[in-house]
């Protein structure tokens, strides 16, 4: 008889990649619940849209590049950036956006750099910066929270409206966003850079209708939502804490020095905190390992990074949130940051 | 005495990076005291079990043997001698199986047993003290000792080296998931133990010496407690429970807060290390005169039935060991001789137990399940943080599969234990472990190319160099003549001697004559031909 032969360790964990990625999209739930809550049920349409494009694509890209298709839908990467894409594009955003969005990060930002694992960038957000440019008004049109709406969507005007632009009753998106005094409401973000811009003091923008207590209507929920999925996160040790540890230090020191500064004229740091795709950013999409640095030292200057750059942009730049230019900017910086934050290997003169 | 002295002194456990908590399982055979295994028929004693050089072998096939006699001599560069285990006759001398990962065979010898198991005379030493460290160190090397903990590193060797040394320290961690062969050992033999201690603290000149074992191991740890007060050069230091803090370097950082520089050896840090196992065997060889016959092996997993720890004569096949332990293959059973970290997988069980050996593990394919297919690397890092020697290791397998052999080297590739932390945490099931020691190989291989061709290339180039030399020694050698020639004429002719030079010149003359005599004649003979 002869007997199986094996490398060592021949005991593993039974962590597979594919239960980490099940528990990223898990702890995603309670965002996806808070956004279905104040902005309707687009978001599960824009989830299934993308969710099928991501395998269809994946199964495309495996096949042509002569690779086992089943192997690439096991390890359950592509079901993660479709469903971060999913969740950043407007609720009600038509068919077509996501579905490029999804396709082009399944295919040219991962398979064409060689499939998961190889990609510099994060698919999901490359994604989201090629419909941002070229789709600007699509990618903008976030539906109106829904306590403040003057119509309620339902989940089949909410299909109608995704796929042939009207409800049944026949309103568009424009008129659908328009609030009581008919002019249609831009994102909190949105409207507090405009306010800024144009003189107008910190609290003289917040006392518009989408600002609640604790900053936009319904977008504070949600970031509070996405901060509970990314703290069982690093419970579960799926990601640590240094990159979104570091996300949000870049992002609200400089913040809190500067509103200290200017304080009618700056976001405060908690708007910032719990506006935009800020936790969402820290623990899901900063957090992608494939293309964030991979020493803690460097996770920490990584998210340092990010998280200065959403600040830097936010306050000058052109866009109103920067999270995805943010994470592509500093997925850059990576082979650098990697480089020059090796640790000190066992016998090589560091201290115990 | 620094701060960093005292705090070693004090008891000060200071930590390593990285490491892992894979489930220990230990009780499966930890729980019975040690058992003697019945005689083999048959054993096979591979003649090379250490890191060095085999012996001669001093046996010819047919010669009977007794228990603990030498089979081989102890021989140049570390040549350890091996031993018989039991009486019996030699019945072949040749190529066999040894437990090796590449599964080549090696020279072995091997004994049909008789069954009386008789033994030659052990020397028992009463004071170890009264004789000399040489004498001592060479009664070590006879009884065929080297390190019991895996490496095989012969133990005079190691004890040899005179440097100053601050501790010895005695490794009864024990880390490794399954393995409870030192376990059972220091929970029965203790004084033995602090006996081969003293043992080895006298011969390396050490004043004093660190007993290390696992927090898991409480009845190992008690029973250390209850002696050590009668040691005073003796301190017990329990570890905290994480794999691979039984990694020689990993302890010695645990112990001092010390680093063995890369490449270097503990005795750079002035400390030396020495498994359990060994100083219970250096005790039985100094003071029983018992050469290394047998060891304690682990035979544990599901496919046993009778799991537990057995005392095993060298050179006893492993079939013939797990057959005694109730062994029930299953299909595409794994044999892994070590533990589930580190050891290596037999695909045939003649292969016999050598000096370190101190597990066999049968597991089921429930409790360690196989390899799945290997996935692409997502850098999500997991390996770096449990890497114990600060490597990166995603980057080393990205390295080693682009057979970057440079960047492997600025990346340390060298200072991996090959510990298989970072495999085991690898949710996408990389045989990291497998691709660095491929790439080791390859390096070694190029490194060995490159001295090779380095050393043709100098023959070349001295070939060369002596074929020219050669060519202007004879140039030099005709020139010399021909001058002594040229030398020599003129010498005679100034003497009024014959010029040599004369006689051509009228051997020259003459043949002119003779062709125009010739000449004239033919020009006659043509006239006569015309007038006709």
């Amino acid at each position: 008889m002869t007997f199986k032969i094996a490398a060592s360790p021949h005991a593993h964990q039974r962590r597979t990649t594919q239960q980490v990625m099940r528990w990223v999209y898990l702890a995603l739930i309670p965002g996806v619940l808070a956004q279905t809550y104040f902005f309707g049920f687009g978001v599960y349409v824009q989830l299934a849209l993308a969710l099928l494009t991501a395998w269809a694509a994946e199964g495309i890209a495996m096949r042509l590049r002569g690779r086992p298709v089943a192997h690439a839908w096991q390890d359950h990467t592509a079901i993660v950036t479709a469903v971060l894409l999913a969740i950043s594009i407007p609720a009600l955003a038509p068919w077509w956006i996501i579905v490029m969005g999804t396709a082009f990060a399944i295919i040219v930002v991962k398979h064409v750099y060689g499939g998961v694992g190889q990609n510099l960038f994060n698919p999901a957000m490359a994604g989201y910066v090629l419909l941002l440019i070229s789709f600007p008004v699509q990618m903008t049109s976030w539906p109106i929270p829904n306590e403040l709406a003057q119509l309620q969507v339902s989940i089949s005007d909410t299909v109608s409206l995704i796929f042939s632009g009207f409800t049944q009753a026949g309103y568009n998106l424009e008129q659908l966003r328009m609030g009581a005094d008919g002019i249609t409401m831009a994102t909190p973000l949105d409207s507090l850079r405009n306010d800024l811009n144009h003189q107008m003091t910190l609290s003289e923008a917040l006392s518009k209708p989408i600002f609640g207590e604790l900053g936009g209507i319904g977008w504070a929920w949600i970031n509070i939502a996405f901060l509970l999925g990314g703290l069982v996160l690093i419970k579960q040790k799926i990601i640590s804490w240094h990159i979104p540890g570091g996300f949000l230090v870049g992002l609200l020191v400089p913040a809190a020095i500067y509103w200290l500064f200017n304080p009618d004229q700056a976001i405060t740091p908690m708007l910032h905190a719990l506006s935009g795709a800020t936790m969402l950013g820290a623990f899901f999409i900063a957090t992608d390992p494939v293309t964030a640095a991979t020493s803690n030292k460097g996770r920490w200057l990584f998210g340092l990074l990010v998280g200065f750059l959403v600040f830097v942009i936010r306050t000058w730049g052109g866009y109103p949130d920067a999270v995805a230019f943010a994470v592509l900017l500093a997925n850059m910086t990576v082979p650098v940051i990697d480089k020059y934050t090796q640790p000190v290997a066992y016998g090589h003169g560091g201290r115990s | 005495m620094s701060a960093a002295t005292k705090a070693i002194e004090a008891g000060h456990i200071w930590t390593f990076p990285g490491g892992i908590h894979p489930p220990e399982r230990k009780e499966i055979s930890n729980q019975t005291p040690i058992a003697p295994l019945p005689l083999a028929q048959q054993y096979t004693i591979p003649v090379k079990q250490h890191s060095g050089a085999p012996g001669e072998v001093l046996v010819q096939v047919g010669d009977k043997v007794k228990a603990g006699q030498a089979l081989t001599q102890v021989g140049a560069n570390n040549g350890l001698p091996v031993h018989a285990p039991t009486s019996g006759t030699v019945t072949a001398i040749g190529p066999g199986m040894i437990a090796h990962p590449s599964g080549l065979t090696d020279t072995v010898i091997t004994i049909e047993a008789d069954g009386n198991d008789e033994h030659v005379a052990f020397e028992p030493l009463a004071n170890y003290t009264e004789i000399s460290r040489a004498e001592l160190l060479e009664r070590i090397k006879t009884a065929g000792i080297a390190g019991l903990g895996g490496a095989g590193f012969p133990t005079a060797q190691k004890l040899a080296l005179q440097r100053p040394l601050d501790y010895l320290i005695i490794n009864g961690v024990e880390c490794e998931p399954y393995i409870s062969a030192d376990d059972r050992l220091m929970r029965e033999h203790a004084q033995t133990i602090i006996d081969g201690t003293e043992i080895l603290l006298h011969i390396a000149g050490c004043e004093k010496a660190l007993i290390a074992i696992e927090a898991n191991k409480p009845e190992a740890i008690a029973a250390f407690e209850a002696l050590l007060d009668k040691h005073p050069q003796l301190s017990l230091r329990v570890v905290p429970v994480k794999y691979p803090s039984g990694g020689e370097k990993q302890l010695i950082q645990l112990l001092t807060g010390r680093q063995v520089p890369s490449r270097g050896l503990p005795i750079d840090v002035g400390l030396v290390m020495q498994n359990v196992g060994t100083a219970y065997a250096v005790a039985q060889a100094t003071l029983q005169g018992k050469p290394l016959l047998e060891r304690v092996v682990t035979v544990t997993g599901e496919n046993v039935a009778k799991p537990g720890n057995y005392w095993v004569r060298i050179g006893t096949p492993v079939a013939y060991l797990l057959e005694q332990c109730g062994f029930k293959p299953e299909p595409e059973q794994r044999v892994i001789m070590g533990g589930p970290m580190m050891g290596f997988t037999l695909a045939d069980l003649s292969v016999p137990v050598v000096k370190i050996t101190n597990c066999i593990l049968v597991p089921s394919s429930q409790e360690l399940a196989p390899a799945q297919d290997e996935m692409a690397c997502i850098r999500c890092g997991a390996c770096a943080d449990v890497c114990p020697a600060q490597l990166l290791p995603q980057q080393l397998q990205w390295l080693a599969k682009a057979k970057d052999y440079d960047g492997l080297e600025q990346q340390n590739l060298f200072d991996c234990i090959e510990c298989g932390a970072c495999a085991y945490v690898c949710p996408s099931e990389i045989p990291l472990v497998h691709y660095y020691r491929k790439a080791k190989a390859e390096v070694r291989n190029i490194a060995r190319e490159k001295a090779k061709a380095e050393v043709a290339r100098e023959r070349f180039e001295a070939r060369q160099e002596r074929l020219e030399r050669e060519k202007q020694e004879r140039l030099e050698r005709h020139r010399k003549a021909a001058e002594a020639r040229k030398k020599a004429q003129a010498e005679a002719v100034a003497q009024g001697g014959d010029n040599p030079q004369d006689a051509v010149q009228a051997a020259i003359a003459r043949a002119k004559a003779r062709k125009a005599a010739q000449a004239a004649a033919a020009e006659q003979q043509n006239k006569d031909g015309d007038d006709a």
